[in-house]
C-alpha cells in the first residue's frame, strides 16, 4: 500500500511539470508585456528594461522555463507576483481557505443530496417520486451555474433577503454557494447512485438475500448500496476536484475572494507567476483527490484490496 | 462452431434485412418510439430553423440599435422576452445568440471529436509506445480544470468566437481521446478486425471502416451530450467576459449584462436563462435517447 502510494506520487511530479509547460506555453502567447503592466505606459524605456531584467523577461523561453523548474525544485520558489510583486502563493494561500470550504461544503451538500435520493430513486424505480427526482435532475445538470446562482440571488436574497448576495461576512454568506455548487454535482450523483443501484439490486446476490429473509433496509443498504458505491465514490472524487477547479464562475457572481476568482484576475493581468502556481495547485490537489478516492476503493472493496497487498 | 454461428447470425441478419432494413433506420425507429428525445428533437429543429431563418423572420438591426425610449421593458406582445438595457429586443438577441452558441456546441464537438477520436484510435489500435505516449500527455491537459485551460488558451488569443471554438476544443480533446480509446479497445481484439488485417487492409482502412463504425454508439452519445456542454461553458466564459464579445448578442453575455438589472427587470435574466436550460436539456435527453436506441440492452 505503502509503495503503492509513493509510486503515484513519483508519477505526479512529470504530470505536474507537464501542467506547468502548457500554462507557461500559453501564457507566453498572451498579448502584452507584464513589464508595462507593472510600470504602467509611461514608464521610461531603461526602467521597462530594468524591470524586464529583473523579471528575467529577455532571455528565451525555454531557459525562462528551466529556470522557474529549477527555483521550484531547489527552494520552493514560485516566483513573485507581477501585480502585487510579493511571492505569489502569500497571495494564493489567503484565498484556499475559502476555495476548499466552498468546494468541501458544496460536495457535502451534493452528496448528502444525491447519495439517499438516489438510492430511494432506485428502490422506488418508476414511483412518482422517482419520476420527479428524475426529471429534476436533468434539469439541474442542464442549468449553467451563472444562471442558477443569479435565480438564487433574485430568490433569497433579493426578493426573501434570508442570505447576502455576496461576500464573506458571516456563515451565512456561504449557504447560496454551497448550493449552487452542490445542486448540479448531487444531480449527477444522484443519477449515478441510481444506475448503479439499479444494476446491483438486480443481482443473484439480492435475490438470496431477500429469499432468506434478510430484512428489506438491510438487504438495500448492506448488500446492494455497498457493492453500487464504487462507481459513485469515483463520481464525488472527481466531482470534487472539478468542483475546487470550476468554481471560477460561482466565486465570481458571489465575489467570493476565493483560488478561482484570482486564477480570472491574473489572466486577465497576464500575471504569469500567479496563474501557473494557482493552477500547479489545483492541479495537486486534484491528483491527491484521485489518489484519495483510489485508496477509498480498497476499504470497500476487499478485491481491490488484495490487488495491492 | 465458430463458423456455424456466424452462419446463422448471417441468415438472422438476412431477414432483418429484408424486414427492417439498415441498423441506421432501426436505431431511427427505436427513437422516434422515445416520447423525451422525439420532443427534444422537434425543439432543437426549431431553435436550428430560427437561428438559421433569422434574417429572414427578424430585423437583423434589431440587436444593435439601440433605443432610449423602450428601454427595460417587460415582455409584451411586441417585445416576447421584454427589451434591455438600450432598447434592443431580447427575443430577437436570442435567436441571433443561437447562431453563435450552436455553432460554437457544434463545431467544437466536431473538431474535439475528430481530432481527440483520431488519437484515440490510433493509441487503442497501435498500442505500445504510442499509446502510452498519447495517454501521457492527456493526463497532463485532464490535470488542468477545463474552463481554466479554455480561459488561459482565451486570453491568449483574445477574446472572441473562433478563439472560444479554438479554447474548447483544446480543453475536450483530451476527454474525447480517451473515450474513444476506450471503445475501440473493446473491439480491435475482435476476429473481423484480424480478418481485415488477413486480407491486407492498410491500417488506416481498418480503423476507418472496421473499428470505428463498430465503437460508433459511445461515440454519438457523449458528442450529443457534449454539444450542451460545451454550450454552458461557452456561455459561461462569456459570462465572465473572456468569450464573445459586445454588442454581438450571446447567451452568456446577455445574461451577464442583466446581473446590474436583476431586481429591477429579473425577465432579463431569466427568460434567457430557460431557452439555455431548455437546449441544453434537448441536447442531454436526445443523447439519453440514441444510447437506448443504438442500444437496447443498455435501457435500465
Amino acid at each position: 500500500m505503502v509503495k503503492y502510494v509513493i509510486k503515484r506520487l513519483l508519477l505526479l511530479i512529470p504530470i505536474l511539470i507537464g501542467v506547468a509547460f502548457i500554462i507557461f506555453a500559453i501564457m507566453e502567447m498572451t498579448p502584452g508585456d507584464p513589464a508595462v503592466r507593472i510600470l504602467g505606459h509611461e514608464a521610461s524605456v531603461e526602467a521597462l528594461e530594468e524591470m524586464r531584467e529583473e523579471l528575467g523577461l529577455n532571455k528565451p523561453f525555454l531557459e525562462r522555463f528551466f529556470n522557474y523548474l529549477y527555483n521550484i525544485f531547489t527552494k520552493l520558489d514560485f516566483g513573485k507576483s507581477y501585480r502585487t510583486r510579493k511571492p505569489v502563493f502569500d497571495d494564493i494561500l489567503a484565498r484556499v481557505p475559502v476555495s476548499i470550504k466552498v468546494a468541501f461544503l458544496g460536495m457535502v451538500f451534493a452528496t448528502i443530496m444525491g447519495l439517499p435520493m438516489g438510492v430511494y430513486s432506485a428502490v422506488k424505480q418508476y414511483s412518482p417520486m422517482d419520476n420527479f427526482l428524475r426529471i429534476s435532475s436533468t434539469i439541474l445538470v442542464a442549468m449553467p451555474t451563472f444562471w442558477l446562482a443569479m435565480l438564487l440571488i433574485l430568490v433569497f436574497a433579493l426578493y426573501l433577503g434570508w442570505f447576502p448576495s455576496g461576500g464573506v461576512a458571516s456563515w451565512k454568506s456561504y449557504v447560496l454557494p454551497t448550493i449552487t455548487i452542490g445542486f448540479p454535482y448531487g444531480s449527477k450523483i444522484l443519477r449515478m447512485t441510481r444506475s448503479t443501484m439499479l444494476e446491483s439490486i438486480r443481482q443473484d446476490y439480492v435475490r438470496t438475500a431477500k429469499s432468506k429473509g434478510v430484512p428489506n433496509n438491510k438487504v438495500i443498504y448492506q448488500h446492494a448500496l455497498k457493492n453500487a458505491l464504487l462507481p459513485v465514490v469515483t463520481t464525488i472524487g472527481s466531482s470534487f476536484g472539478q468542483i475546487l477547479g470550476g468554481s471560477v464562475i460561482a466565486e465570481s457572481v458571489f465575489s467570493l475572494p476565493g483560488l478561482g476568482s484570482l486564477i480570472v484576475l491574473s489572466i486577465k493581468a497576464k500575471d504569469t507567476p500567479c496563474v501557473l502556481a494557482s493552477v500547479l495547485l489545483l492541479a495537486f490537489f486534484f491528483a491527491i483527490i484521485m489518489l484519495v478516492v483510489d485508496l477509498v476503493y480498497a476499504f470497500i472493496d476487499p478485491r481491490i484490496k488484495a490487488k495491492y497487498i | 462452431m465458430s463458423i456455424q454461428n456466424s452462419k446463422k447470425q448471417k441468415s438472422e441478419a438476412a431477414i432483418v434485412y429484408k424486414k427492417k432494413q439498415s441498423p441506421a433506420r432501426e436505431t431511427w425507429r427505436r427513437l422516434l418510439k422515445n416520447k423525451s428525445s422525439v420532443i427534444s428533437l422537434v425543439f432543437l429543429i426549431i431553435v436550428v430553423l430560427l437561428a438559421i431563418f433569422a434574417d429572414v423572420l427578424f430585423d437583423k438591426s434589431l440587436i444593435t440599435t439601440q433605443r432610449v425610449d423602450i428601454r427595460i421593458q417587460p415582455p409584451s406582445l411586441e417585445h416576447w422576452f421584454g427589451t434591455d438595457v438600450y432598447g434592443r429586443d431580447i427575443f430577437t438577441r436570442m435567436v441571433y445568440g443561437s447562431r453563435v452558441s450552436l455553432t460554437i456546441g457544434i463545431v467544437t464537438m466536431a473538431l474535439g471529436m475528430l481530432i481527440g477520436g483520431l488519437l484515440g484510435a490510433c493509441a487503442a489500435y497501435f498500442g505500445g509506445m504510442l499509446d502510452s505516449f498519447i495517454m501521457r500527455f492527456t493526463d497532463m491537459f485532464m490535470a488542468i480544470p477545463e474552463t481554466l485551460l479554455a480561459l488561459c488558451v482565451v486570453a491568449a488569443m483574445g477574446a472572441s468566437a473562433s478563439s472560444l471554438i479554438f479554447a474548447l476544443t483544446i480543453a475536450i480533446i483530451p476527454g474525447n481521446c480517451r473515450l474513444v480509446r476506450s471503445a475501440v479497445l473493446g473491439v480491435v481484439d475482435t476476429e473481423y478486425v484480424e480478418a481485415a488485417r488477413a486480407c491486407g487492409m492498410s491500417d488506416f482502412r481498418i480503423i476507418m471502416t472496421e473499428i470505428l463504425p463498430n465503437a460508433l454508439s459511445p461515440i454519438i452519445v457523449v458528442s450529443t451530450q457534449g454539444v450542451a456542454n460545451i454550450m454552458l461553458t461557452a456561455s459561461s466564459l462569456s459570462y465572465l467576459g473572456m468569450g464573445v464579445q459586445p454588442p454581438n448578442p450571446e447567451w452568456g453575455a446577455m445574461i451577464a449584462d442583466a446581473r446590474e438589472y436583476l431586481r429591477a427587470a429579473p425577465y432579463m435574466c431569466v427568460l434567457p436563462g430557460i431557452v439555455i436550460v431548455l437546449t441544453a436539456l434537448a441536447f442531454n435527453l436526445l443523447g439519453d435517447g440514441l444510447r437506448d436506441a443504438l442500444d437496447p440492452r443498455l435501457k435500465d
